[in-house]
């Protein structure tokens, strides 16, 4: 049987589990004077049987699938000739992929070497050997730990107590996920960059003005040396997220105030979700937009007024980005505005000020550390956004401040240098790993301010 | 006394003075502040407006496919059949032959191999299929003649679409003097018409413009999508219950909040690259799959879907668990009976809008290989395949000028998606959410 057969068996085997442990109870309870004294509801013991038959065996299960190609190859590797065991990893790697390729679908010319051959037949005697260990075992598992469950079915077993702690169990699990996945976050990004800057100083990755990650393939070869200095491509981000902001920042903010302080409510409830619309469209979408109409668009008008603009412009890229991002803006800030007490509009009413002195000499201070708040987290999508600027910014890594010019971001890197085939192990591929480390930092010390700010100003009015 | 202060006013104006002389200016201000606001937001609708103005503008030729009528003749000879029950034979026939044939004898002037060649050029190169299946359809039609509608090559297509009634304003393009003669001809001879384009949806990516389709795209959304769901809301539920039902204020459930609040901010392609290098790195998953996909969009979306999540569970009352609880439930009754049939709406609503932005993501996708050139169909999880909006990203990258309207055509789709799923989150929330 194979995986998913076995699963569905699994399934099929914890019902009647959960079905034998919930009869179970119900006939020891008889015994004892009726269901009423039993500790629990029936169920409860149906479903402590359930998790006795299901945990263990499926745990088993997992690792078996996760662990049982390894052990295979193992194998296959002992039986090779010893001169091939002796291949570097990548060949041997090569190698035993077409042996699986040759077990899975016979041999289709792919190779008549006898070995080859011989280990592809090897390979799928182990495999049907290891499916039927498999499915014998966790069906052997299951079965039995269901009857060391049914043993121990007695009325005074406290199964709710026990089953609502692994109900609770589960739950931390779920919610921890969130801690796995930032620690594998950190550890895969990390693990590559340390191999990184073993063969490129981290010195110069975080001061190099030069960015050509072209590495030699062999020591004789042109143009082969590649320059890993970061310095460009983070000036060509923020040049493109300090255009996007530009945009955003005033646009965002008057859109949120004129929506809470001036907007009739009915304008209100249908201005706001058609902004919000703005923030659901796919970033592809943008770039596309980007790429295709924006950019030209900037190029010729460009070329009227006598200004050499490139097509590939920060200025494009900037432009839409910015476009993206003021539902964002707007929508944070209108959060923190409407946060603001009423007592202090009315106070500086009061005091005779108009509707707009109140929202710049009142709401706006008041509201500042929420704002600074939402910008930041702005900055930090800007930053981070990478469809617009693959599609619409440039691959050349410039260093300049003119919006008019073609530069190229961390993600835009990130995305070519990863995209496509490459050897796992050459700088070039891990400088990927290692911008996404910057990238991550940056991006988590924003997001970590802006949260603890927008939190103490929530605190501050609450 | 009242002579000194009317002295001392003319001197010294009084505040009313003062206020009624700024007053005009301060109304200057307050006007042009608003107006300020008005245009911010007409910018912001603007350019709502022009985005969809502009996909929708160069997308809606798309969804037409324009066909070239030719009278062509199954001749057994230059098809190479002898037997027509022989599958093989009727599978591996030249029909690309037969085409030729019918083309040269339609357009006589075509002389010397290059002329013929831009003939052939006309039809596009995937029409021999559209022959084979009429032959294995009806053995009959072997050695008749009869008028058939073929696929017209991208460029025909882009000039028949792009020309005007009287034939000017055509987008040329790639054709030659000549072709264009060919392609009038065939216009005057009502030999060309423009249908719906039913390849665009039923077939997988292509080289060829007029035979790429968005299905393949379509199918591994969905099977990408279907991963995301099973795993993200069930999960993100069970850790929403935890963290507002179970957890208790310690340093350990603040360090969960913090890491989900932070991991809501992170840019998508650092999951995708935590994908590349856990999934395919370590785990040896193969690239490319939806599987895969769908783990790495679960891990971005359960951050959104635990945070919306929570703020349902909130928004129950805790009268309602206080009477549970009364009445002898258990804490896993209150919430498995009460609290979470009460949030599910806010849940799902939050859930839905998570998924919308799951399907439109493509930067982590880019990252575990999905960008393959992929022209099967997958049936599966396990299948190799493309992302709507990675697809989206490949045919912007095309040069052909007819992939720019099926860029779009593909934009409009998943546009309409996404509209659709965020439609369905709002009705479900005013539908079924109750205000306490």
């Amino acid at each position: 049987m194979n995986t998913s057969m076995l699963f569905l068996v699994g399934l099929l085997l914890i019902a009647t589990a959960f079905i034998v442990g919930r009869n179970r109870s119900i006939s020891v309870s008889s015994s004892a004077g009726g269901v009423r004294n039993l500790n629990s509801l029936p169920s409860y013991y149906g479903a402590l049987t359930a998790l006795w038959c299901g945990i263990p065996s499926l745990f088993v299960l997992a690792l078996w699938v996760i662990f049982d190609d390894y052990f295979i190859r193992q194998s296959i590797i002992q039986m090779l000739p010893t001169e091939q065991q002796q291949l570097a990893a990548n060949d041997l790697g090569l190698l035993l992929n077409t042996i699986g390729n040759i077990a899975a679908s016979g041999t289709n010319g792919l190779s008549s070497e006898p070995y080859i051959l011989q280990a592809a037949a090897r390979m799928n005697e182990l495999n049907s050997l290891s499916q039927q260990a498999i499915t014998g075992i966790f069906i052997v598992l299951a079965v039995a730990f269901t009857f060391v469950a049914w043993l121990q079915i007695k009325p005074k077993l406290r199964a709710r107590t026990q089953v609502e702690s692994a109900f609770k169990g589960a739950l931390l699990l779920c919610a921890s996920i969130a801690i796995f996945t930032t620690a594998g976050i950190v550890l895969s990004v990390l693990f590559e960059s340390l191999k990184f800057f073993q063969s490129v100083p981290i010195t110069e990755f975080l001061f190099g003005l030069e960015w050509s990650p072209q590495m030699a393939i062999r020591a004789d070869q042109v143009g082969g040396s590649g320059a890993f200095g970061s310095i460009p491509l983070f000036a060509g981000t923020m040049l493109i997220s300090a255009i996007a902001m530009l945009i955003a920042v005033p646009a965002g903010l008057m859109a949120a105030i004129y929506l809470s302080e001036y907007a009739a409510p009915k304008v209100r409830m249908a201005v706001k979700p058609m902004l919000e619309v703005l923030a659901g469209i796919p970033t592809v979408v943008y770039g596309f937009f980007a790429a295709l109409t924006v950019a030209p668009f900037v190029r010729d008008t460009g070329g009227i007024i006598g200004l050499d603009v490139s097509s590939e412009s920060a200025l494009a890229a900037g432009l839409v980005m910015g476009v993206m991002i003021i539902p964002f803006v707007s929508s944070l800030s209108d959060d923190v505005i409407n946060a603001v007490p009423q007592s202090l509009r009315d106070g500086s009413f009061g005091l005779g000020a108009t509707k707009s002195e109140t929202i710049k000499q009142v709401v706006i201070p008041a509201a500042l550390p929420g704002i600074v708040g939402g910008v930041l987290l702005a900055v930090s999508r800007a930053i981070g956004e990478t469809m617009i600027v693959v599609m619409a910014a440039g691959l050349a890594a410039n260093l300049t401040a003119n919006p008019l010019e073609s530069v190229t971001t961390v993600t835009v890197q990130i995305v070519t240098l990863l995209v496509g085939d490459q050897e796992f192990n050459s700088p070039k591929t891990l400088s990927a790993f290692a911008l996404g480390l910057m990238l991550f930092l940056i991006t988590l010390v924003l997001n970590y301010v802006a949260l603890h700010v927008v939190k103490k100003y929530r605190e501050q009015y609450e | 006394m009242s002579k000194d202060t009317v002295k001392h006013d003319k001197k010294k104006p009084s505040t009313m003075d003062l206020v009624n002389k700024n007053l005009a200016k301060r109304y200057r201000a307050e006007k042009r502040f608003r107006a300020y606001g008005i245009a911010a937001i007409l910018f912001g609708l603007s350019c709502l407006v022009l985005l969809f103005t502009d996909i929708i503008g160069k997308g809606h030729t798309a969804f037409l496919q324009t066909y070239v009528y030719l009278e062509v003749e199954f001749d057994a000879e230059t098809l190479e059949i002898d037997d027509v029950t022989d599958a093989n034979q009727v599978a591996s026939a030249d029909y690309s032959g037969v085409i030729r044939t019918a083309l040269r004898t339609q357009f006589e002037d075509a002389k010397g191999r290059r002329d013929r060649r831009s003939l052939y050029a006309l039809v596009s190169n995937g029409s021999g299929f559209t022959l084979r299946q009429k032959l294995e359809d009806d053995p009959q039609l072997l050695n008749q003649s009869f008028g058939v509608w073929l696929l017209a090559d991208d460029d025909v297509d882009t000039y028949y679409k792009s020309r005007n009634d009287d034939g000017s304003g055509a987008f040329t393009g790639r054709l030659s003097e000549k072709q264009i003669g060919w392609v009038e001809t065939l216009i005057a001879n009502e030999h060309m018409e423009k249908r719906f384009n039913t390849t665009f949806f039923t077939s997988g990516d292509s080289r060829e413009p007029e035979q790429a389709g968005i299905l393949g795209a379509i199918m591994g959304s969905l099977f990408t999508l279907l991963v995301t769901i099973i795993l993200s809301f069930p999960i993100g539920i069970a850790a929403a219950v935890y963290l507002e039902e179970y957890a208790p204020k310690n340093k350990f459930t603040d360090f969960i909040e913090v890491n989900i609040n932070n991991l809501a901010a992170v840019p998508s392609i650092i999951f995708g690259l935590l994908g590349l290098s856990i999934f395919i790195g370590f785990f040896e998953m193969h690239r490319s799959l939806p599987l895969v996909g769908g783990l790495v969009l679960t891990l971005m979306t359960l951050p959104t879907i635990i945070i919306s999540s929570r703020a349902a569970i909130k928004s129950v009352p805790p009268s309602i668990r206080d009477a549970a609880l009364g009445l002898g439930a258990s804490k896993m009754q209150v919430v498995l009976h009460h609290v979470l049939p009460l949030a599910m709406p806010g849940m799902l609503t939050g859930a839905i809008i998570g998924f919308a932005q799951a399907l439109g993501e493509t930067a982590p996708l880019l990252m575990i290989g999905m960008v393959a050139f992929i022209v099967d169909i997958p049936g599966g999880v396990s299948d190799p395949a493309t992302a709507l909006p990675v697809q989206i990203f490949l045919w912007s990258d095309s040069p052909e000028r007819a992939f720019v309207e099926r860029t779009s055509a593909a934009i409009m789709v998943l546009l309409a998606f996404l509209i659709s799923m965020n439609t369905l989150a709002i009705w479900l929330r005013k539908r079924l959410e109750r205000r306490w």
